[in-house]
């Protein structure tokens, strides 16, 4: 997006603090304080792949997410990346080669929306922390100061072949905070699983939600509460973006400018409606969605994603207009009246749409049988015949996941130059029979079904009941 | 209102399954049949239907007279209808925030004597929607309360026009996992005291014939209390929520001082570890074989391995947890089997395992000659994510794969409409 602050707010690299204005002869002009300039990535990711080797699958069925399918080809990694794909490569003497006869090789999953670590299980209030429950605007808040690495959902997720995800604060605001994309390989603190160079989200919730939480709280007590809400939101970092342009402005004709007192949440909105922070929205109804695009064309902000999008088939068309992904369920639907009208064709209509559909989790157990909800979208809308093919159909797991995340430059498909970030299936993955047998990240062989040994065990885990069984 | 129903009969009688459908005669023909019985699972089988039972089952491919409606099943796969094993279904229509919920109870002086029979509402939309995706027959009842009681259950049909209560008062369920104990006391220390202490009244109560002016001096209510004898009688299967092992073991034990006790575990998350001895017990599971985390720490042992270990040791599991989405339970079963469980007892998960449990066994569950005509025709394996019924046959009558949901599909399919939908009748 288009914006006079993008300097300002721009980009993801350390900060360069003291800029001193020169002090020539013109003893008589103030000198001026150092420019303050705001640190964009406080918490940078320290994420390492795992080590890995060369390694050839041979004789696999590839679906290569972005809606291609070829059949008994080999496929080479090599330092993290994805080297060659095709039948006839060879390998170098020290790779690893794994016959992937009978299988199946897809772009790792990636889930676009879990609360892995921010509501952990075990699911005690203690672990509670996915929700900044206090006041409907919170953007100030981030998802990853909340993250408990130790969830052992993050190892169930990965024997479900998802290499990345992104981690959200709940739906009980307006706006609950920053959202993160993280790779799926747990570790001790939360910046060493930071997908490296992935933009930020943020989330925003419509509808039911808020309106519960804060009806008897101060408000917003309605769905038009609910806007009035989020347009003064943006109306406010608006405001404070001017300020910040001011200040740039003023410093540069060389003025004893004073910096704005920085706010944490305005930031994270200016960081918005500068194009840098993406926003997913958890929308429900089809007139919820239509507002939330109108809001979005009269602040100058870009939805990335409508998430949850229960009624997004009726809509499926203003979301191709608008080019708003639609993050879903295959078929959740009735735990509420805005779920009410959840229909199990909706992922394909979008589709059919041509509008960005997406097959999103929300769940510890969802986010470990994407493939399967997939599958069940496909089939019902070859039911009802919208005709999408299997290898069309992995999009919804992999590119589009990835394209609403900003991500898709290093992920979401088995293309030459692509991160490693790939599953070999036991089965053709449209099966409920079909298991995740190998996950590689960036190249590293992260889970190996095979090789009970071989698993990570969160530290929750260790020394309880169970711990290393097949879970 | 008799003009009415002639209207709505002569409206009927153009669609292809009407109420005249209740007496007609069905063959469905070619298909692999699943009996669940000591029949087999048969390839080209036919399957025959009349007045609403199974006629016969015949192993191979026959010729019917005019008077059968022929359903051709070549290269599908007959099985009996699914059996939702732990439901709620027509007690709630959306569950969150949204006036009248009858699978919640709370702040009633009634608990082993809550009734769910009383509450099913035939005309959910749940019924279609869980039907045309396989589910014929559920066990429902309340889901939660704020005691350990979750009251009296029933088993309901989800067929048009007939009473959908198929046996009332089927079962009692209570709850001695972490909830069960949160709501007696906040400890597993008073749970079960309470409750050995409930079961030894009931014992006592069986000899009094109750009235109003009967004395009666025990801690459950007269309502609570009568309400319990079938179960301690063991004529009414009781099911117990519980999933530490060391919970399942003190169940066991309980069937000590109460023998006729006929328990089922639902939930049972570490079931696996004492499997022996659930089998030992006779005892049966309901769980869902998805759930491998550790929601609290009485499920550190959680594992997708849970059913295929339970059915090793000769436990009888049945896999159906839920209610907007019992639909899924095939699913789940399927997935249960890409863990370990064999694929038959998956089938029978759905299926005989759950009649078994609620004394249904003679009336569904399995195909054969005399049985309700509970059927599903599906386009392949049922517990396939991607195959789906073709046909659905309640009480020996077609149902039409047409619900809410479908309708609301089929008005949205196309977008660009000269009227608003509103306007539109799929």
């Amino acid at each position: 997006m288009k914006n006079l602050n993008k300097a300002l707010f721009t980009g993801f690299t350390l900060v360069a603090v003291a800029t001193l204005a020169g002090c020539g002869g013109d003893k008589a002009k103030k000198e001026q304080a150092p420019f303050v300039e705001i640190n964009q990535d406080p918490f940078p990711s320290t994420y390492k792949a795992l080590p890995s080797v060369p390694t050839l699958i041979k004789n696999v069925n590839v679906y290569d997410g972005i809606g291609g399918l070829v059949e008994n080809t080999s496929v080479l990694l090599n330092q993290g990346k994805i080297l060659a794909i095709g039948s006839s490569i060879e390998a170098a003497d020290n790779a690893k080669i794994v016959d992937g006869q009978g299988k199946w090789l897809t772009p790792g999953i990636i889930d676009v929306h879990s609360h892995l670590g921010v509501y952990a299980t075990p699911d005690t209030g203690s672990h509670a922390d996915g929700n900044e429950m206090t006041k409907p605007v919170t953007p100030g808040v981030w998802a990853e100061h909340s993250i408990w690495p130790q969830d052992p959902g993050f190892r169930r997720a990965l024997a479900g072949g998802v290499t990345s995800l992104q981690i959200l604060p709940g739906s009980g605001n307006l706006i609950g905070g920053r959202s993160v994309t993280v790779k799926n390989l747990p570790n001790r603190v939360i910046q060493d699983m930071k997908f490296p160079d992935a933009p930020y989200g943020i989330k925003m919730a419509c509808g039911e939600n808020p309106k519960r939480v804060y009806g008897e709280k101060g408000g917003p007590m309605t769905r038009m509460g609910n806007v009035a809400g989020y347009r003064q939101a943006w109306a406010d970092a608006q405001d404070y973006q001017r300020s910040w342009d001011k200040y740039k402005t003023d410093y540069d004709a060389g003025k004893d400018a004073k910096a704005p007192k920085r706010d944490l949440a305005k930031e994270t909105l200016a960081g918005v409606l500068s194009g840098d922070i993406l926003v997913h929205m958890h929308c429900y109804r089809a007139d919820d969605m239509g507002t939330m695009m109108d809001v979005m064309k009269e602040f100058d902000y870009q939805i990335a994603s409508f998430q949850h999008g229960v009624e997004a088939y009726k809509i499926a068309d203003k979301l191709a207009e608008n080019n708003v992904c639609a993050a879903l369920w295959a078929d959740w639907w009735g735990f509420k009246m805005e779920a009410y009208d959840g229909i199990r064709e909706n992922i394909p209509m979008v589709h059919q749409a041509k509008a960005c559909a997406i097959v999103h989790s929300d769940s510890d157990q969802g986010i470990q049988r994407l493939n399967q909800e997939a599958a069940k979208a496909l089939s019902d809308g070859q039911r009802i015949g919208i005709d999408i093919s299997k290898a069309e159909a992995w999009q919804w797991l992999t590119s589009n996941a990835a394209k609403s995340l900003g991500i898709f430059e290093q992920t979401g498909s088995i293309e030459v130059g692509k991160n490693a970030d790939v599953v070999l299936w036991s089965a053709e993955p449209f099966s409920t029979y079909s298991q995740a047998e190998l996950v590689f990240i960036d190249g590293g062989l992260a889970f190996d079904r095979n090789k009970p040994e071989t698993w990570a065990i969160s530290d929750y885990e260790l020394g309880q009941v169970a711990e290393g069984d097949r879970k | 209102m008799s003009k009415l129903t002639l209207t709505a009969f002569a409206a009927m009688t153009t669609l292809a399954f009407s109420n005249a459908a209740q007496a007609e005669k069905i063959a469905i023909i070619g298909g692999t049949v699943h009996t669940m019985t000591a029949q087999g699972s048969i390839e080209e089988a036919t399957v025959l239907i009349e007045d609403g039972k199974i006629s016969n089952i015949i192993p191979q491919i026959v010729s019917t007279d005019e008077s059968y409606r022929v359903i051709d099943a070549k290269g599908k796969v007959v099985t009996p209808g699914f059996i939702g094993a732990y439901t709620s279904l027509g007690l709630v229509e959306v569950s969150g925030w949204a006036n009248t919920v009858d699978s919640s109870v709370a702040a009633s002086a009634l608990h082993a004597a809550l009734d769910a029979t009383v509450a099913v509402n035939p005309d959910t939309t749940l019924r279609n929607i869980s039907r045309i995706e396989g589910i014929t027959s559920a066990a429902t009842a309340v889901t939660y309360t704020d005691t350990m009681y979750k009251g009296r259950g029933a088993i309901i049909t989800l067929a048009d026009d007939v009473d959908p209560v198929m046996k009332p008062r089927a079962f009692m369920t209570i709850d001695v996992s972490n909830h069960g104990a949160d709501v007696n006391g906040g400890s597993r220390a008073a749970l079960w005291v309470d409750l050995r202490n409930a079961l030894n009244e009931a014992i006592y109560a069986q000899k009094i014939t109750f009235t109003p002016q009967t004395e009666w001096h025990g801690s459950l209510s007269k309502a609570n209390v009568q309400a319990l004898i079938p179960v301690v009688k063991g004529e009414m299967p009781l099911l117990v929520q519980v999933h530490r092992a060391s919970d399942i073991r003190r169940v066991i034990k309980i069937t000590n001082n109460f023998k006729r006790l006929n328990i089922t575990l639902v939930g049972a998350a570490e079931a696996w570890r004492v499997a022996d001895e659930i089998a030992a017990a006779g005892m049966s599971v309901i769980l869902n074989p998805e759930s491998n985390l550790p929601y609290s720490f009485e499920q550190n042992g959680a594992t997708l391995e849970n059913s295929a270990r339970l059915h090793d040791a000769g436990v009888n599991v049945a896999i159906g947890m839920g209610t907007h989405n019992i639909r899924l339970a095939p699913q789940h079963a399927g997935n249960a089997v890409a863990n370990g469980l064999p694929w038959q007892a998956g089938l029978a998960s759905l299926t005989t395992a759950p009649a078994k449990i609620y004394g249904i066994d003679q009336q569904v569950g399995s195909l054969k000659a005399g049985m309700q005509a509970d059927i599903v025709v599906w386009s392949g394996d049922p517990l396939e994510v991607m195959e789906a019924p073709t046909n659905v046959i309640i009480n020996g009558v077609e149902v039409k794969l047409e619900s809410r949901q479908t309708k609301l599909r089929d008005r949205y399919l196309t977008l660009d409409k000269a009227k608003p939908q509103q306007y539109t009748r799929p």
